[in-house]
């Protein structure tokens, strides 16, 4: 673990993987650290930003004694429903030497975890999918990327909340409410849950 | 809301502790303006209000009694049914008036409270318009219509605000070097603090975009997406930095030089197009060391 100033209100926290830092995050989202306004996770690191009153380094100090939680999933399993029809289904099957049907078998067979989020509200970056699904992101990015699309860019996968331009390869489109404010949460996927994606219609 | 200049919103404090949820924090881009725009006008300090670019905002009262009002940041001309009003300091704007923001001589951003503060339903504990997310109010237009709240317990302040208007000229910035300056080289770290940077034209509540000194980076790997904050200066591959603001996005792929003291904060969005930004060093915050920080460093 290293701990780094981002500014004089943020603390960035480096760990050696994903694993360490949701169990970080999981262990101090429990027990935020006095003056802690948010949490930010991200790929291999854990953003704190301190609120007025925080003490820089008596922040640091809790984040160096946590003892880092089970990072167990968040309420347990969420189903994603995915009509597999995507524009880039064709060309996800080109780049990965599979057919659109086991890209379909590939992206449904193992099940993902929400790493972090960011990008746009509800939008969870999903890793630990089969690694033969590492496709590189579009050289030019769409503009648009209608609601709901289900998309694959290096050894992430996500589904987007809201029209969007984006530059994920397309495989797949689902109509699980990502994104609801008349819901507590809104997120559906949230950092640390297991996802698993079902077909819902598509190449078999 | 008659008319508006080229953005208007209102804002608040901002939302945070939902980036779990992928939102920011947004807010006021000048939250020291909004803050005492509220005092003024005896609201919490952390009441909604409207934040206009560049003034050109004409809004019809319509209450019973008039409305307390305020106007802090860029210093924008005010005028209530033709009559002229200063800003920094209360007015009364009588129901059925319109009161009329003009282009403010120096600064971006007009923070306007009125009293009982903007009282539009708030999402996720905010009412602040996160123009990125697409999150809260939508920006105001000719024809919106805001509620506002009840009075609150705090009284007015009589007489002009205590506070100096944005600069007109030079803007120097405190930085907090990192969290990847060593991901530049040694001439980035001194052409950033011995350089000038022009504010662009391309500017919005995510962030600036400046010209200068072309950053060049030491380490070519690709950094993992990590959390970002308002204040950032992120170097994307052009070398040249883009300084976040209120509604920068969560996380970002970019390394960060270095980050805008958060007292300068207000300041930097006060800066406009032609503005040239100095950045003076700060100390980091102290944050002890643990054994791995040793292990770094050997």
């Amino acid at each position: 673990m290293r701990i780094l100033p981002n500014g004089d209100a943020a603390i960035l926290v480096e760990l050696p993987d994903l694993d360490a830092m949701l169990g970080l995050y999981a262990a101090l989202a429990a027990d935020p650290p006095p003056g802690v306004a948010d949490l930010v996770p991200a790929a291999r690191t854990l953003t704190l930003l301190l609120g007025p009153g925080a003490r820089p380094a008596d922040v640091a100090r809790a984040v160096r004694d946590a003892r880092p939680g089970a990072a167990a999933p968040v309420g347990g399993a969420v189903t994603v429903p995915v009509v597999y029809d995507g524009a880039d289904l064709g060309e996800v099957a080109e780049l990965t030497g599979l057919s659109p049907a086991e890209v379909v078998a590939a992206h449904t067979g193992t099940p993902w975890r929400v790493a972090f989020t960011g990008f746009a509200p509800g939008f969870g970056y999903l890793t630990g999918g089969d690694p033969r699904l590492n496709v590189p992101r579009r050289e030019t990015p769409r503009v648009r990327v209608p609601a709901g699309s289900v998309g694959l860019a290096g050894r992430f996968s996500g589904a987007y909340p809201v029209e969007s331009p984006g530059g994920w390869r397309l495989i797949g489109r689902t109509d699980a409410p990502l994104w609801d404010l008349r819901r507590d949460p809104p997120a559906l996927l949230r950092p640390g849950a297991e996802v698993r994606f079902v077909r819902a219609g598509g190449p078999a | 809301m008659i008319a508006t200049g080229p953005r208007a919103t209102v804002q608040d404090l901002g939302r945070p502790g939902h980036a779990a949820l992928g939102v920011g924090v947004a807010g006021a881009a000048d939250a020291g303006s909004l803050r005492l725009a509220n005092r003024a006008v005896g609201n919490p300090e952390g009441a909604a209000a409207i934040e206009a670019e560049f003034g050109g905002l004409r809004v019809r009262v319509r209450a019973p009694g008039g409305l307390f009002a305020a106007v802090t940041g860029a210093p924008a001309p005010l005028t209530v049914d033709g009559r002229a009003e200063a800003p920094y300091s209360v007015l009364h704007v009588p129901d059925g008036a319109e009161l009329r923001m003009g282009a403010p001589p120096s600064g971006l951003r007009s923070y306007l409270a009125v009293r009982g503060g903007v009282d539009v339903p708030p999402v996720l504990g905010s009412r602040s318009a996160d123009t990125l997310a697409a999150l809260g109010p939508d920006p105001l237009g000719p024809g919106t219509v805001l509620p506002v709240g009840p009075p609150p317990d705090g009284v007015p302040l009589l007489g002009v605000l205590p506070v100096a208007p944005p600069p007109a000229g030079d803007v120097e910035l405190g930085v907090v070097p990192g969290p990847r300056a060593d991901w530049f080289t040694r001439d980035a770290l001194h052409g950033l603090f011995t350089g000038e940077y022009e504010v662009t034209s391309e500017i919005d509540r995510v962030g600036m975009r400046l010209s200068g000194p072309r950053l060049a980076r030491a380490e070519k790997g690709e950094l993992p997406s990590e959390g970002t904050v308002a204040g950032a200066l992120q170097v994307p591959p052009s070398g040249l930095p883009v300084l976040f603001l209120a509604d920068h996005p969560l996380t970002g792929g970019y390394p960060v030089i270095g980050v805008v003291a958060s007292a300068d904060l207000g300041r930097a969005a006060q800066a406009r197009p032609g503005q040239r930004l100095r950045f003076r060093p700060r100390p980091a915050p102290f944050l002890g060391a643990g054994p791995d920080d040793a292990e770094e460093r050997a």
